[in-house]
């Protein structure tokens, strides 16, 4: 019983950590930390909920989860399962690989989606993008509205809409390359993966939305860092507000969407030059660590 | 740019300009010779037209012995699907670009809405891939509509639910 109370336990800090990171704005000033720590979060949380109700289902064995799975696997293939061990633990037992399977699946499934979304967005980008001199390295296509975005993969593409080019200057718009290559070499697709496939597997839990728009903020304000290092912060704030307002042209005024709200604590955190929080960042690590490392210890013990 | 991308791009861009909208297609032997410049061997240029085939990129018909080509949606087609994937108006997040900032009017969706309005039927299947085809024209207007309450607030859980 004490297991299954440690894996619910686990669940619970993973919820209350992810309330705090989402509150917390230290996490703007340090996003690579901040990504981590969610990333933590959505292991710990994923592996306690297998753990649970296995946990519940083996507290006969009163052993740490993975040596009881073990000691179970032995008494079944040897037909000799202890007294007090019926359908109802079995079953509980099978309710958390059930967890584990649809995890898995949604991921992989997620996966496989993605790849051939990407591979036939660059199927289409080969027949319509054209190269432009004075955008070296990135594809152009031809359309008024703004955009810039990167096609993440082995061999990523940055992609500029004409309308971009016309919305940016040249320093702007060197800020923006950069800031589209550093989400490609650190394949920040990666990062945000697992998050959109926990939203497709839980897409009734608000807060795992939540938590995805969150990294997804993360994952731009690092590529914004990355940027920043390499040119200025002017041009790249410049080129954020220019955006906003780009969109905003037929918006009531006052009435901002999510994307306009995040380009704003984007910018604001650009004109701010705070140095990474290091003490927090170190605590954040630290919590982190042991949420994942509870759930680890008791299916390798 | 790979060189088969290449010799796709160059085929691609002879349905396009230089075959008339109204024609019922051109033969491979009418491609190659509009590709005379680049002296290309008359399989070279069925095996392109056959993987462009396979891509859904271009219809054939038989006729006779022969097959006649033409493109399955326009140009600009194409690049508005491009387009509402950049400005994750999609409605899937399959695609999984990272943006730097995305930055779309009311207006603007409805030029890229009608975009691939006007591909409506054959074409519009070929230009919007399988993931279109099932949901019709409503799920299309509805993946367009869905950014504009977006921007009129905060979105609420049944917004973005209906906006996945």
């Amino acid at each position: 019983m004490a297991f299954a109370v440690h894996f619910g336990v686990t669940m619970l800090a993973c919820w209350l950590t992810a309330q705090v990171l989402a509150a917390s704005t230290w996490t703007w000033r340090s996003p690579r930390i901040a990504i981590l720590c969610w990333q933590a979060v959505g292991l710990a949380l994923g592996l306690s909920a297998m753990g649970l109700p296995m946990a519940l289902g083996l507290g006969l064995y009163d052993r740490p989860t993975g040596s009881a799975l073990l000691a179970l696997a032995a008494d079944l293939s040897h037909d000799t399962l202890p007294v007090g061990l019926g359908a109802p633990q079995l079953a509980a037992v099978g309710v958390g690989f059930g967890i584990g399977a649809v995890l898995l699946t949604t991921t992989v499934r997620s996966i496989l989606g993605t790849v051939r979304a990407q591979r036939r967005h660059r199927d289409l980008l080969t027949l319509v993008a054209r190269r432009d001199p004075t955008v070296p390295g990135a594809l152009v296509l031809d359309h008024p509205s703004a955009a810039a975005y990167c096609l993440p993969g082995v061999k990523p593409r940055v992609v500029v809409s004409a309308g971009t080019l016309d919305l940016l200057d040249r320093a702007e718009l060197e800020a923006v390359l950069t800031h589209e290559r550093a989400h490609a070499d650190e394949r920040h697709d990666l990062v945000l993966l697992p998050f959109t496939a926990l939203c497709r597997a839980l897409p009734w839990f608000r807060w795992v939305r939540e938590a995805h728009e969150r990294v997804a903020l993360l994952v731009e304000m690092r590529a914004d860092d990355k940027a920043r290092e390499v040119h200025a912060e002017a041009p790249l704030a410049g080129a954020l507000r220019r955006f906003a307002a780009a969109g905003n042209r037929v918006t009531p005024a006052g009435a901002l969407g999510m994307g306009d709200r995040d380009l704003d604590v984007r910018v604001q955190r650009l004109l701010v030059a705070d140095r990474p929080p290091r003490l927090i960042g170190a605590a954040a690590l630290a919590v982190a660590t042991t949420l994942v490392s509870l759930p680890i210890s008791l299916f390798l013990s | 740019m790979t060189r088969l991308g290449d010799l796709e791009r160059a085929v691609m861009d002879v349905l396009w300009d230089v075959v008339p909208g109204t024609s019922d297609g051109v033969t491979v032997r009418e491609v190659a010779d509009a590709l005379d410049g680049r002296e290309l061997a008359y399989t070279t240029v069925m095996t392109v037209l056959d993987r462009l085939a396979g891509k859904g990129m271009v219809q054939r018909e038989r006729e006779g012995r022969a097959w006649r080509y033409r493109a399955a949606a326009s140009r600009e087609a194409h690049i508005a699907q491009l387009m509402l994937d950049a400005l994750d108006l999609g409605g899937s997040r399959d695609a999984a670009l990272v943006r730097f900032a995305r930055s779309v009017t009311g207006t603007e969706a409805d030029v890229l809405r009608a975009a691939l309005g006007d591909e409506a039927g054959p074409g519009a299947t070929g230009s919007t891939g399988g993931r279109a085809v099932g949901r019709g024209d409503t799920g299309l207007t509805d993946r367009v509509d869905a950014p504009r309450t977006d921007r009129a607030g905060r979105p609420t859980p049944a917004d973005e639910a209906a906006d996945r």
